[in-house]
């Protein structure tokens, strides 16, 4: 698939080495036969505002210069590929040099990242080397949604304050960036209707003990307890199977005045955790879970 | 040698000057528009649909190539932190190119599927709602500008004169595909297929 038929590899051949070539005659041509060191007061013949030129060939040093120029071109174009499907005396392409330096790598970081990958992830994030490592992955893979100092932001969770959707143990993390996670709040909109929607907000509001409220709130509790319940549980704590989260801790993902409730109750969330695994691949995830691990654990 | 005769006609010099610096492009050029590796493309992939193609001319509205490349080069710096290296096979059906030659941000050629649609839409509005560190600039407009599709289907039509294999029915469907719909949702529907094409 990378080769050229022989018509367009002998037509780069014949035109590359045909330019060096030609550039070397001309470079012949124009030094006239003069030696290297013979001056002359002949002129060109041409004289613009009193000013004539001699007629002199190229210095030596300089004619040297376009000499080693063409030398060069020669050398580089047998050790490297240039001439059509000839592929150079050293044999070297982009893609080999590109898996070398993997393979370089692999053998410097391999052994490393496969000691990681057999210890346990509550070990792994006290193991300071692990954790520069993970460090660095998190800044380059995770930061752009949960913050580089994985405070997160709106929608996007906080990983340092030890409120978990998923569940914060080290199997539950690791599931979570392997496979992603999508949250799956409906929209309540269209069955509980604008008064309902604002008495289970205010309900609510008073889980984490915010001012509310009290009689929307009892309407509304009666409605959390039909439609609610199931994800947020009786005691509104939530729920780590389904990514259902606590509601009485006052830790909020979408925000938690009584306007971002409503919207959150009335159009439903679902934020969405891409899968890593075949980014990040086993090894590396590991590492990641090691270093969000140790963010809540220190 | 008569310097004077070439020197003193323009159009006698103009010719040589053309000749002269041709050969580079018939060496370098020409020959590639008939080598596979660069013709073919790569395996399973597919025209970008009437949404994505109106995302990706958002995209080159808003000047995004300025700014970020969609080149990974193969180098080992590179592939771990965006993805495997590009291949020309990937590219057969962008026209123009979108390769870009700067970054000032993180290069896109594997940014597909790799953020929420969700997270997209709050970068763009205002990319410091979820990257404080960040210098881009924010593209509010998007989620108020509808795209009117007049021109979706002359678009592909175009394109598939230039052998992208759009479909007469896609083609006929373009304008009910894509009219009404928000820009910021084309132009995450095309960032979100970015590179999807090869397996990581």
């Amino acid at each position: 698939m990378n080769e050229l038929t022989s018509f367009w590899s002998g037509w780069i051949i014949v035109i590359s080495l045909g330019s060096i070539l030609g550039s070397f005659v001309l470079l012949s041509i124009v030094r006239k036969g003069q030696r290297f060191n013979s001056e002359t007061t002949q002129t060109v013949g041409h004289e613009f505002d009193g000013i004539e030129e001699y007629d002199n060939p190229l210095p030596r040093w300089w004619y040297w210069m376009f000499v080693l120029t063409v030398i060069f071109a020669l050398g580089y174009l047998t050790l490297y590929p240039g001439l059509g499907n000839f592929k150079g005396v050293l044999g070297w392409s982009q893609e080999s040099a590109y898996d070398r330096e993997v393979a370089k790598a692999e053998a410097e970081f391999g052994p490393m990242f496969a000691q990681f990958s057999q210890t346990p992830i509550e070990e792994l994030a006290q193991n300071d080397q692990a954790m520069r490592i993970g460090q660095r992955l998190f800044a380059n893979n995770c930061a752009q949604c949960h913050g580089s100092a994985a405070t997160g932001s709106y929608g996007f969770p906080n990983l340092t304050d030890n409120d978990w959707l998923y569940g914060g143990d080290a199997a539950a993390i690791s599931q979570t960036i392997l496979n992603g996670r999508i949250a799956a709040m409906p929209a309540w909109g269209a069955i509980l209707g604008e008064d309902g929607i604002h008495n289970v907000s205010q309900y609510v509001l008073s889980l984490s003990g915010r001012e509310s409220d009290a009689q929307a709130a009892q309407q509304g509790q009666q409605l959390y307890n039909t439609n609610c319940i199931a994800c947020h549980g009786a005691e509104a704590k939530g729920n780590h199977l389904f990514g259902a989260p606590n509601l009485t801790d006052n830790i909020w993902l979408y925000g938690g005045s009584e306007q971002q409730i409503m919207q959150t109750i009335r159009n439903g969330r679902n934020g969405q955790m891409p899968a890593w695994e075949g980014i990040l691949g086993k090894d590396k995830a590991h590492v990641v879970a090691g270093y969000v691990y140790s963010l809540s654990n220190q | 040698m008569r310097h004077e005769v070439i020197e003193k006609n323009m159009g006698l010099m103009i010719i040589l000057i053309v000749v002269a610096i041709s050969f580079g492009a018939l060496v370098e050029i020409i020959p590639l528009f008939f080598m596979k590796q660069t013709t073919q493309p790569v395996e399973n992939l597919r025209p970008l649909t009437a949404l994505e193609l109106e995302g990706r001319d958002i995209y080159q509205r808003e000047g995004c190539l300025s700014c970020h490349t969609q080149m990974i080069r193969p180098f080992r710096a590179e592939t771990e932190r965006y993805g495997p290296y590009s291949v020309a096979g990937e590219s057969v059906y962008d026209h123009p190119f979108l390769w870009g030659s700067k970054r000032t941000g993180p290069d896109l050629a594997r940014v597909g599927q790799r953020y929420s649609d969700e997270w997209h839409r709050a970068h763009l509005y205002n990319p410091r709602d979820v990257v404080p560190e960040s210098n881009m600039p924010g593209f509010p407009w998007l989620f108020e500008n509808k795209i009117d599709g007049n021109d979706t289907a002359n678009k592909m039509s175009a394109l598939r004169m230039v052998g992208v294999p759009y479909t007469d029915e896609q083609i006929a469907n373009a304008k009910t595909d894509v009219r009404g719909e928000r820009e910021i949702d084309a132009l995450v529907a095309y960032l979100q297929q970015l590179g999807t094409v090869i397996e990581r």
